[in-house]
């Protein structure tokens, strides 16, 4: 397999925590074509042949695995569009890391979108964990539109951490899900912008099960003249129970609109949403200034702090 | 030392008018222990914030060891070894007490270190350390690890704004032996406004402030007889702290 450069090292570090090639199952794609796959004897990958993407079967009682997915679009023009299919079987417990980074150094967009489908069988648990980011110095847009869908079966379990710090021009993020009896999807999901960035996201969970749940939060910081939107729906379809909460910091001429809906058709649904957006408040600013920092320094734990 | 110097404060009053909180007021701080006490509303609380940068006096002076630091920012008088302990502590999502012991120290400090501050202050160290100082929280807590930030301070001025508030469950002499151990490594002073007699009486002076000028100025043994005598009761009886109580 041909090596990695440095810049696209730095950016499966950025999005992956990693710095080579992983040791257990990978699907790795750069600059829009598939750079290396390898699967395991518990997770099979195969390409796809009728369109770009790939599946990948996890076979039932797969515990204590990994599988490392990242894009990494280092050339600016590219603009691709990647199916990306997950069959997992049940009684398993995986962790799953996706992620995008572009380094745009022309003046052309570069965009990915991926579609993920998840389908978690019964009494599974999968961590998913996604990381997206941009960088370079040209005048070219970085998108990301990723797409999630979520299939969970009886008593499985999904935890979802999604984050894009920087550099991505425009997000259009959609996840959908639906739970079955017993099934617990948690999403944590955190975002910052600033520049004229725009990001949008949007979650729909359906609790058709009995005794399932959901919580999704969200945590943002939106700088500059960025532009923010969450959206969320939570329809309890059966004895369930969902939380929805958006949280924003809002500083200089950014704009942030939060838009949670909940809704009960049955009557032992029981939702929360929350949303609060407002402007890091004086008295921390203050707090930290009396232990020496300055307002730039207590303003950056603060943020940091809350996107941790 | 400390000296404040003729400090006044006037804020835009109703009907366009001006509000004086503070007039005229002078006292210097270069004891072990020095309590400001006086009734609710007597401008004590702007007095510890005219201190720490956080209001700006309308005009007066105020020195630091002989260096003039009226016009110096709540950062820059930090730095020059002033600390200040909020009678209501602030919150912060994500932040842990770790964290906020570490930035109190000014270094990334271990475990070990920032267990034994929470120790000192009556937090069973291990349960707290990792959490995060938000509305978990109880306000009883919180000025706990308020003042475990200004012990991993150790400044040359420490000011207490009402510390003793919301910590009942946790006795006196535990919080006066945290002010004792904190003289001792510091060796400056401590400043603590308060309305309880226990404090007051560990005060080498005592500042009593009303209607925003200094009522008195004394040693214990000068001001406490004339705060619990019955006709000196004139600051706290209609609040009901009541001095004596402790």
């Amino acid at each position: 397999m041909a090596k990695l450069d440095s810049i696209q090292q730095n950016l499966l570090q950025q999005v992956a925590d990693i710095h080579e090639i992983p040791e257990g199952a990978f699907s790795l794609r750069v600059n829009g074509e598939s750079f290396g796959i390898q699967s395991t004897e518990h997770i099979e990958i195969v390409k796809k042949t009728d369109q770009p993407g790939i599946d990948i079967y996890i076979k039932d009682g797969t515990k204590k695995e990994s599988l490392h997915i990242p894009v990494l679009l280092a050339k600016t023009g590219i603009t691709e569009l990647v199916y990306n299919d997950f069959h997992i079987g049940r009684d398993c417990d995986v962790t799953i890391v996706a992620g995008c980074g572009i380094h745009n150094g022309g003046s052309e967009k570069s965009e990915h979108s991926g579609i993920h489908s998840f389908y978690v069988g019964e009494n599974s648990r999968v961590r998913y964990i996604e990381k997206h980011y941009g960088e370079g110095d040209g005048n070219g847009q970085n998108v990301m539109n990723p797409t999630t869908k979520v299939f969970m079966e009886k008593n499985s379990y999904m935890e979802m951490e999604t984050a894009q710090i920087k550099g991505v021009d425009s997000t259009d993020r959609a996840t959908t899900a639906k739970l079955k009896d017993g099934a617990t999807l948690i999403v944590h999901e955190k975002i910052m912008t600033h520049g004229e960035q725009y990001a949008k996201t949007y979650f729909e969970v359906d609790l058709d099960g009995e005794d399932c749940g959901t919580h999704v939060v969200s945590r943002s910081v939106a700088k500059d003249h960025s532009k923010q939107l969450f959206v969320s729906h939570v329809n309890g379809n059966n004895r369930s129970s969902g939380h929805t909460e958006c949280d924003a910091i809002i500083m200089d001429s950014a704009t942030v609109s939060a838009i949670p809906e909940i809704e009960a058709n049955h009557p032992e649904a029981s939702l929360i949403h929350e949303a609060a957006i407002g402007k890091i408040a004086g008295e921390q600013l203050i707090k930290l200034m009396t232990l020496g920092l300055t307002e730039k320094e207590a303003e950056e734990q603060i943020i940091n702090g809350f996107l941790k | 030392m400390l000296e404040l110097q003729n400090i006044s404060f006037v804020v835009p009053g109703e009907g366009g008018g001006k509000t004086e909180i503070l007039k005229d007021v002078s006292f210097t701080v270069s004891e072990r222990f020095v309590a400001i006490t006086g009734p609710n509303g007597s401008g004590k609380s702007t007095v510890a914030k005219i201190i720490a940068g956080i209001e700006k006096p309308t005009t007066g002076r105020i020195i630091l060891d002989g260096e003039d630091i009226t016009d110096l920012s709540v950062t820059e008088r930090a730095k020059k070894g002033i600390s200040f302990a909020f009678q209501q502590p602030v919150r912060f999502k994500g932040i842990t007490v770790k964290d906020l012991i570490s930035l109190a120290a000014g270094t990334n400090i271990s475990v070990a270190s920032a267990c034994a501050y929470l120790s000192e202050v009556g937090l069973c160290a291990k349960e707290y350390i990792n959490r995060e100082v938000n509305a978990s929280l109880s306000g009883g807590e919180l000025k706990r690890i308020e003042i475990a930030m200004i012990n991993a301070r150790s400044t040359k001025l420490s000011v207490f704004d009402e510390p003793e508030a919301g910590i009942d469950l946790w006795s006196f002499n535990n919080l006066i032996k945290v002010f004792e151990g904190m003289y001792e490594r510091t060796k400056g002073s401590i400043l603590i406004i308060s309305h309880q007699e226990r404090i007051l009486d560990i005060a080498d002076k005592i500042v009593v402030i009303a209607d925003g000028t200094v009522a008195q100025i004394g040693s214990k043994s000068e001001i406490l007889p004339t705060l619990l005598a019955p006709t000196g009761c004139r600051y706290t009886a209609k609040e009901g702290n009541g001095y004596g109580k402790a």
